[in-house]
């Protein structure tokens, strides 16, 4: 296992090192990095050339892109553009969106593992076509048609929440926003799950559970529900960092200053420095994520051993 | 008798219509007594015997008609719940494979202890000692270590060795072995079948034992049923089949196993294939099979005719089949 | 594992003893699925798998009701005129956010512009990335993954890393990044991004179903004569390593309906005065009280436009795949 980790983590560098050099290259070869640097206006060339050299654009890309690194790993993710360093935007953005996921997740866990397993145990029944049809609806319709309509319902026509987010974003107004982002993942545990109960319910050791005159609660529960979440859990895992890349839309419609907040506006003014530091961190998160999964697979299967 | 089957009727909803698995099975086995059900795959054999534990998949299988009468009560008008408690308690079954059969992500100890916990309420503490102690009994060797092991982590043999632990672990009356050694290499094979039949001696239990494999059968069996499209076509003594079959679908499997007396010499084979479930043929339905089969065999369904007290043949025409 | 030599591994499940009795399959197993003794698997003779699949899928209303949709959607954009007179640029800002009215039955947006004609008009916008996207990934995922799962080495674990590093990009941020300084006003950034960041995903499909029509008994055996490589590939292995292709593209092809809308609902999509349902969702999206019709049309489209691509790729997996049913 001690082995398995330390291959995974050396693999991982690589991909780190891609995923946040084609952010970086994208950010600074496609965009103009000080543009937005002299408020609206365009910066004249001789404070141009004096920011350039300050911030060592005048050096080669894959130059910069070495000295950011180092800053990076010295914890110094460089200032925004309102010149608030990128660390303290973090500070204020994660946890935000942190809660924001958890919650979706909590959906994820409750309401999609749940209508898996009632419609896999009742496949073909009304119950099952009906869900199995929200589903695919759910997964059709993007996100944030989703959430402008919700929006638009519950906000705006029913008056039942705030249509939107106040800037410390507590956990009971994020519930909706958090219902939003989780929708199509949440359709897709529940096609997982009401699959994976579907196919391990004909399987043989259900069959000998069943013979071994079990109750069916215990059937269902001990026997069923240990193996046919495997996929589950592991799905949910990985989740996690699409989830937190995928805030952006959610984020937007309910206005949370979270992580996609944060993003966006750095984007929008072309602020090198806060995108490829958000990124680099959502990335980690996304190989972190993904790792802990592969290691939770062994420990939920036996069968599954790393060498 | 223990365990009698009496005219059962199964049917399988398919998509190309309604397949009639099981038609007016009749069958008993006593107290110690080994009963062999013997056909090829698509005969009935194992849905008969998911019918007799209550482990037949409703929908798309469903019971219709017949009983199944087991210590003197009919099972298939008893309750959900009262037939759960004979499950695994009165009545058990081994699969055949044990790979597949036994949970795979909990380990044997567990699945084994399961059955002290749930029917007889015992401590976890001590359904772990007496999972212990039923793995000893199949003479599977570091029993208290290998109790904590994942099915996986067993041989083929070890595993079988576990079903069978499993199926005995209650002390049941009646066990239905369905090919319990097909799965297996055929040195472990006669180990398994050797153990199976020991366990059976001691507690004077009813063995069904379901196979294709005439071999495993003579060594064991007592009495043997021939099932051909759903129903028993020949019913006998072990010894009077093995000496002069009285049904020619009988006499077609017994000519069809290798002999090394009559090595060298082509091997024979049922010509034809087993009927397709959803359109089985008027009249007797292996006529079309049949090397004795005549006009009425097409027409008339033959009953189970009395060859002699103990022995019964659905062929028209068995006094010839047995005359050879 | 100390008796694991005292008896011999043979526990391969279903495996026959031999002899005339194992002609059929397993009795209750068989009969949900295929009664009787006949055929072959259907995986072993891709001609019947392509035939059968095809007449599953006309027996199949869900099948049916999508392709309708989507011969629908193709229609209209290609001769949107034929069920509009109008034109989707032609706005009366005296009119903004009207209801519906004869002949505007869909009402006005915000500018004031025919929330019909932008509706339908909007189809052609989707449809092209949709379809022009699907094929940029098809082709180059799937000769990737080929290439990649056919050869193995290191070529494999070079395009593994790859696509393990474009699936680490979260994809609307990936487009929002990418997108945002570019200000050409045409459809191909939008579908050049979703190549971009699309093609990892069929690149792994089409190499594990190479991996496993590589293994089969029947390329290995033209391995042994002598096949050549491309010959092997193209001829054998292809045929067989397609169907999750084409599944997997279908419904991707929804997905990307959504993104470029989604895409354009940020900003950087396709840009006014181009027409998009995206971005009528999005200049409606302010008004979202007073004139929620101007945000409802163009989203129901979306939706319907995905969903019919979602589920014929549903469709056309459950007929390719019976396995899974």
């Amino acid at each position: 296992m001690g082995r398995y980790v330390v291959r995974r983590l050396l693999q991982m560098i690589p991909v780190f090192i891609g995923a946040t050099l084609l952010i970086f290259l994208m950010v600074n070869v496609m965009g103009d990095p000080i543009a937005g640097l002299c408020g609206e206006r365009q910066c004249d060339p001789a404070t141009a050339a004096r920011l350039e050299q300050e911030f060592g654009l005048d050096k080669p890309v894959w130059q910069q892109y070495v000295t950011y690194m180092g800053n990076v790993f010295t914890g110094d993710f460089g200032t925004a553009f309102n010149g608030q360093e990128v660390t303290e935007l973090m500070a204020t953005a994660f946890p935000v969106t942190v809660r924001l996921t958890l919650i979706a997740i909590l959906f994820e866990i409750v309401i999609g593992v749940t209508l898996g397993v009632v419609t896999g145990l009742r496949r073909g029944r009304p119950v099952d076509t009906g869900v199995l049809l929200l589903t695919l609806v759910v997964i059709s319709v993007p996100t944030f048609v989703t959430g402008l309509l919700l929006q638009l319902l519950l906000g705006v026509k029913w008056g039942w929440i705030r249509p939107s987010v106040s800037s410390e974003a507590p956990f009971d107004e994020l519930i909706l926003p958090g219902l939003v982002l989780a929708s199509v993942s949440l359709a897709y545990v529940t096609r997982l799950t009401r699959t994976s109960i579907a196919e391990n319910r004909r399987s043989d050791y259900v069959r000998t559970a069943i013979a071994k005159g079990l109750p069916r609660r215990r059937v269902v529960v001990r026997h069923l529900l240990r193996n046919s979440l495997i996929p589950v859990v592991t799905f949910i895992g990985a989740d996690i960092g699409f989830l937190m890349g995928g805030a952006i839309v959610t984020e937007r419609i309910f206005n949370i200053h979270g992580v996609g907040y944060q993003l966006y506006q750095g984007i929008l003014r072309q602020n090198t420095q806060t995108v490829v530091g958000f990124v680099t961190v959502l990335v980690l998160v996304f190989l972190v994520a993904n790792l802990v999964v592969d290691l939770l697979y062994a420990v939920l299967d036996p069968r599954i051993r790393y060498v | 008798m223990l365990l009698e089957v009496r005219d059962l009727h199964v049917e399988f909803r398919t998509r190309d219509g309604v397949a009639k698995a099981v038609n007016g099975v009749t069958y008993g086995v006593d107290e110690g007594e080994t009963l062999a059900v013997l056909g090829e795959s698509g005969s009935g054999k194992s849905v008969t015997a998911q019918a007799i534990m209550g482990i037949l998949d409703t929908p798309p299988g469903r019971i219709t008609g017949g009983e199944v009468v087991f210590q003197g009560r009919d099972l298939l008008r008893l309750k959900e719940e009262e037939r759960r408690r004979i499950r695994g308690a009165e009545m058990a079954m081994i699969f055949q494979d044990a790979l597949s059969a036994l949970n795979p992500v909990l380990t044997v100890g567990d699945q084994l202890a399961e059955m002290f916990t749930v029917h007889r309420g015992m401590s976890r503490k001590d359904a772990r000692a007496e999972a212990v102690e039923l793995m000893d009994r199949v003479r599977i060797p570091a029993a208290r270590e290998r109790v904590r092991q994942y099915p996986h982590q067993f041989s083929g043999g070890m595993r079988q060795r576990i079903m069978i632990a499993m199926a005995i672990a209650l002390e049941p009356a009646l066990i239905i072995a369905d090919e319990p050694t097909t799965a297996l290499d055929v040195t472990v094979q006669a180990q398994v079948m050797e153990l199976l039949a020991e366990l059976q001696r001691e507690y004077r239990m009813g063995l069904i034992l379901i196979t294709h494999d005439l071999g495993v059968v003579a060594d064991v069996a007592d009495r043997i049923a021939v099932m051909y499209a759903g129903r028993i076509v020949e019913s006998a003594p072990v010894h009077d089949i093995y000496k002069a079959p009285a049904h020619p679908y009988t006499r077609g499997l017994l000519d069809s196993i290798p002999r090394l007396d009559h090595k060298g010499r082509e091997l024979y084979a049922i010509k034809g294939l087993p009927p397709n479930l959803t359109r089985i043929p008027p009249g007797c339905p292996f006529h079309p099979r049949c090397p004795l089969a005549r006009d009425v065999c097409t027409t008339d369904d033959p009953p189970l005719y009395e060859v002699s007290g103990t022995r019964g043949s659905a062929c028209h025409f068995w006094r010839e089949c047995l005359d050879g | 594992m100390s008796d694991r030599h005292e008896e011999p591994e043979a526990a391969i499940a279903g495996t026959s003893m031999g002899g005339a009795m194992d002609l059929g399959v397993d009795e209750a197993e068989s009969l949900e699925k295929r009664p009787g003794p006949d055929g072959a698997e259907p995986e072993e003779r891709p001609r019947s798998l392509w035939s059968d699949a095809w007449r599953d899928l006309r027996r199949n209303p869900v099948f049916i009701v999508s392709a309708l949709v989507i011969l629908f959607l193709v229609f209209i954009s290609l001769w949107p005129s034929a069920i509009t007179s109008g034109s989707p640029l032609k706005c009366d800002l005296s009119k903004a956010q009207e209801g519906s009215r004869p002949g505007h039955p869909f009402g006005f947006d915000g500018q004031g512009c025919d929330v019909y004609t932008r509706t339908v008009y909007g189809a052609r916008t989707s449809v092209a990335v949709g379809v022009l996207a699907t094929l940029g990934v098809a082709v180059l995922g799937s000769v990737l993954g080929a290439l990649a799962g056919f050869f193995g080495g290191i070529s494999d674990s070079v395009l593994s890393r790859i696509t393990d590093v474009f699936f680490a990009i979260p994809v609307v941020l990936g487009g929002l990044v990418l997108l945002s300084v570019i200000t050409s006003n045409t459809v191909w950034p939008v579908i050049g991004f979703i190549v971009l960041l699309g093609w990892p995903q069929i690149s792994r499909i089409a190499r594990g179903a190479v991996i496993t029509a590589k293994q089969n008994d029947y390329v290995q055996a033209a391995r042994a004569l002598g096949a050549s490589n491309s010959r092997l590939l193209l001829r054998h292995i292809a045929p067989n390593a397609v169907a999750p292709v084409i599944v997997v593209a279908t419904i991707a092809l929804g997905t990307y309906i959504a993104l470029e809308a989604t895409l354009s609902y940020l900003g950087v999509g396709l840009k006014p005065p181009s027409v998009s349902w995206g971005i009528d969702i999005s200049s409606a999206s302010p008004y979202i009280r007073n004139a929620p019709h101007a945000l409802l049309w163009p989203s129901g489209a979306l939706a319907i436009t995905v969903l019919a691509f979602i589920m014929l790729g549903d469709a056309v997996r459950d007929a390719l795949d019976p396995k899974l049913r």
